[in-house]
């Protein structure tokens, strides 16, 4: 009896230590696989072709994999995102954390969950019906699906990430500062500019870079608003192509295997390596404000 | 001796709760006064309500008049912000900025409009002198205020305190989060600056309220038991319940 | 009032704008309060008129017809019931894999990890899962399940995707929720003559419960709105009947909105709408739902 409860207890033992280190397995097949099925492209196609070749016209005669109008687009985008969402999120955050009343803060973070939890393509339908007619009418452009329009709906998604990781990080301050700071003659702002943001720093970096890591890897919404053409964006009124919308739309119609396969594959291990070391930086900035 | 506080009929309600009943007191210029009594009797709330410290905390009602000066600090018109500048306050546990010593000291006078680096660095020096801490930091003034130890860190919110010249300096238990040598210095200082500042301190200390007060007031249960000159209170206290907490019946 | 003790001093007292720069600032102070909150608050408002929008144009589209019939006529008439059903298959599987995966995943790092350069890695490993962009999990499973693993476009390789991507919001919520479960409790089992492993299934695991469940239903919530994940594992453009095995394609609503609202010309707007009223009805569900359970742990907590 004594015996089959310890031969119990060892095997779900066993088992919990097999999830445990799952997440390292998945990650490094992740890497293990993205890896493996790009090589293959880099027979035919140089390294050096895939990453500073301007044209990606996987289905011409004969295909050209240049990624340089992918990046392009996706930079475009993102940034631009990035560079709306966070103020606004920031200063949502700020609000939410140091001004609002108690009562509304609940409703608040509720709403911010709502929109969080938003599948990415509905957002990208409503881009569709409404903000795609609207950017064409009011810039008087060819057509609607430009990266303008990516990039305001790519800010709305951002939001969330923004607000909630900025918001713990200026919940994380001490209140003593925020009662020496009160006690010393300061006012609500003086606090909030002078002592509670610099206290909160790293943490409301992290907050930015988290809310690009999530930018970037949006695939739906770029797919669905931003044109899709495949070139170098001169303005945000231009449609653009990125690197995720590239996998989504042409992944199933490729022949597997085929260098345009792999080519895909290969943009794909570019996303991988960006969102990574984007994210690899949140968590540093991160843990550098526990250490403290 | 004048007295630089008054305080009449003082009642503080945490929502339902009553944590201050009709307290009636003053406190001297230029003395020492310790508030004693077992945790949770009301002495720090008292020491907040006098720079209006717990507007901080909501569903907080206060009843009664304090006086600083003659002005009721809580009547209409008072600007909340120039009393807490007038009245400085010293925390349990040493929380300074995280920035740097010189810019925890500055900070008061910069946020009150001072912008002048050289008059800047006289208050900064002065200030810390003040504290006892200057010849120990005049060196590293750009370090951050988080590398000091615990005693060094809560001189330098003494300083801190002290760079926006208070009429009246609050310390709430300042050396309960320190080692006896630490805790030994600054009620050196404390005993020094009481030359300059009335001083209001909570402490469950006795011992410590024994060695630098010259007034003592007992609270229980929000209720001021009993206020006196300090050997008065410890040696022939009125109240048997001040008798009973001094002679160890509550914990 | 013998001031002239203290040295020099009194700064504030030299500069006679004082009084006036105060009031002056204070006044900016509370436009800027203001001007924050009116940010905020404009952030929600749009939020409510995305939801707004979707349930007035959608809920005409609903209808017992919408709900139960598959597509016809090139799926300009007819209903979605075929992608509620993938959909509802998917968010099924994906958790029968997900749950024990990530909760034995917390349960190790909460009870058995030692710190070290394990640890370390893992929580490495599932905040970097976290970031990884959903295309990218698509190609994985492509890759892995589909191709390698020769399990084909399938409701198998599909939710073996979904569940590698919420794993880590699984891992996260029940960590944290063991985590809470205050450490008496377990000293008080182990100090009667409680296993390890017993003290985890009978005292941890019960009381760390509702903490586990919000994370399991936003996980289900995640798994029932993504789209590219399943583009290349799983989801069919159009395929009127049920599936019969976990080794079938199916359609999926989030697949199915993209479709109706890119792919098809001359798409009826209403069915648009409608499609997404019942995809964001039943991840906003499963949001406020969880949303409930951690207010209602939170209380009973707190007594």
């Amino acid at each position: 009896m004594r015996n089959l409860r310890a031969l119990e207890g060892w095997i779900y033992e066993r088992l919990v230590a097999l999830s445990g280190i799952a997440s390292v397995v998945v990650m490094v097949l992740i890497f293990l696989f993205l890896f493996r099925e790009s090589v293959p492209l880099f027979r035919d196609v140089s390294l050096r072709h895939f990453l500073f070749g301007r044209d990606w016209l996987p289905i011409s005669e004969p295909p050209s994999f240049g990624i340089v109008p992918l990046v392009a687009g996706t930079f475009a985008v993102t940034v631009s995102a990035a560079v709306a969402a966070v103020p606004i999120g920031v200063g949502a955050a700020v609000y939410l954390a140091e001004i609002a009343p108690r009562r509304l803060r609940e409703g608040l973070k509720l709403a911010v969950e709502l929109l969080a939890a938003l599948p990415s393509v509905v957002i990208g339908f409503l881009g569709i019906r409404l903000l795609v007619p609207w950017v064409k009418a009011v810039f008087g452009l060819p057509t609607g699906f430009t990266a303008l329009t990516g990039a305001a709906l790519l800010a709305l998604m951002a939001l969330p990430t923004i607000i909630s990781v900025a918001e713990d990080a200026l919940g994380a301050v001490p209140g003593t500062y925020r009662q020496a700071s009160y006690a010393l003659g300061a006012t609500r702002w003086e606090t909030i500019t002078r002592v509670v943001i610099p206290a909160a720093r790293s943490g409301l970096l992290a907050a930015v870079l988290l809310g690009f890591g999530r930018v970037i890897g949006e695939t739906m919404v770029v797919l669905m608003v931003t044109g899709n053409a495949p070139i170098v964006p001169r303005s945000l009124f231009d449609p653009a192509r990125l690197m995720t919308a590239t996998i989504a739309a042409e992944m199933g119609e490729t022949v597997r295997p085929s260098e345009h396969y792999h080519a895909l594959f290969a943009v794909g291990a570019v996303l991988f390596a960006v969102t990574f070391l984007v994210n690899l930086a949140a968590d540093r900035v991160a843990r550098g404000r526990e250490a403290r | 001796m004048a007295d630089k506080i008054r305080v009449r009929g003082l009642s503080v309600y945490y929502g339902e709760l009553q944590a201050l009943r009709r307290v009636t007191t003053s406190i001297a210029d230029r003395a020492v006064t310790a508030l004693i009594g077992p945790s949770g009797c009301g002495k720090t709330t008292f020491l907040r309500s006098l720079n209006r410290l717990i507007d901080l905390i909501p569903n907080t009602r206060v009843e009664g008049q304090i006086f600083l000066d003659d002005v009721d600090v809580y009547s209409p018109g008072v600007d909340v912000v120039d009393l807490r500048r007038r009245v400085g306050m010293v925390f349990q546990t040493p929380n300074p900025f995280p920035k740097s010593i010189f810019d925890n000291v500055a900070y008061g006078p910069r946020i009150h409009g001072l912008s002048n680096q050289r008059r800047l660095e006289e208050v900064v020096e002065q200030s810390l002198r003040r504290a006892a801490l200057w010849d120990e930091v005049k060196d590293k003034l750009r370090h951050s205020a988080l590398d000091l130890s615990g005693g060094q860190q809560q001189r330098l919110v003494i300083a801190r305190a002290l760079a926006v010249e208070p009429d009246v300096l609050l310390m709430d238990e300042p050396t309960s989060a320190l080692d006896p040598i630490s805790a030994g210095r600054i009620e050196e200082l404390i005993t020094e600056l009481k030359a300059e500042y009335p001083i209001v301190i909570v402490t469950h200390n006795m011992q410590q309220a024994a060695r630098i007060a010259d007034w003592t007031g007992f609270f229980l249960h929000g209720e001021l038991v009993e206020f006196a000159e300090t050997e008065r209170l410890f040696t022939a206290p009125k109240e048997p319940r001040t008798e009973a907490y001094l002679t160890g019946r509550y914990g | 009032m013998g001031r002239g003790r203290r040295p020099a001093g009194t700064y504030w007292r030299l500069d006679p704008d004082l009084v006036a720069r105060r009031a002056r600032r204070l006044r900016v102070e509370r436009l800027y309060s203001w001007g924050l909150g009116l940010l905020a608050w404009s952030v929600v408002g749009l939020i409510a008129a995305i939801l707004g929008v979707i349930v007035w144009q959608g809920a005409p589209a609903i209808s017992l017809e919408f709900l139960t019939q598959p597509p016809r006529e090139g799926m300009r008439s007819g209903g979605i019931y075929p992608a509620i059903v993938g959909t509802l298959y998917l968010v099924g599987f994906t958790i029968a894999v997900a749950l024990p995966l990530g909760v034995g995943g917390a349960v190790y790092l909460t009870e058995y990890a030692r710190p070290g350069r394990l640890t370390r890695l893992i929580r490495l490993a599932i905040v970097n899962l976290a970031g990884v962009p959903s295309v990218v999990y698509g190609l994985f499973g492509l890759g892995l399940f589909v191709i390698f693993l020769g399990l084909g476009t399938s409701i198998l390789a599909g939710s073996l995707t979904l569940a590698l991507l919420i794993l880590p919001v699984v891992i996260t919520t029940a960590e944290e929720a063991i985590r809470a479960v205050p450490r008496s409790l377990r000293e008080a089992s182990l100090a009667l003559g409680a296993t390890r492993w017993q003290t985890v299934r009978e005292v941890v695991l019960p009381s760390a419960t509702p903490g586990i469940l919000t994370g399991i239903i936003l996980g289900m919530a995640r798994a029932a709105g993504e789209t590219a994940p399943i583009l290349f594992t799983v989801a069919a453009f159009f395929l009127p009947r049920l599936p019969v095995s976990i080794f079938d394609q199916v359609m999926a609503l989030p697949y199915h909105l993209f479709v109706v609202s890119t792919q098809i010309p001359n798409m009826p707007v209403e069915l648009q709408y409608g499609t997404a009223l019942v995809l964001v009805g039943l991840v906003t569900g499963l949001n406020l739902l969880a949303a409930a359970v951690r207010a209602r742990y939170r209380r009973a907590r707190r007594v």
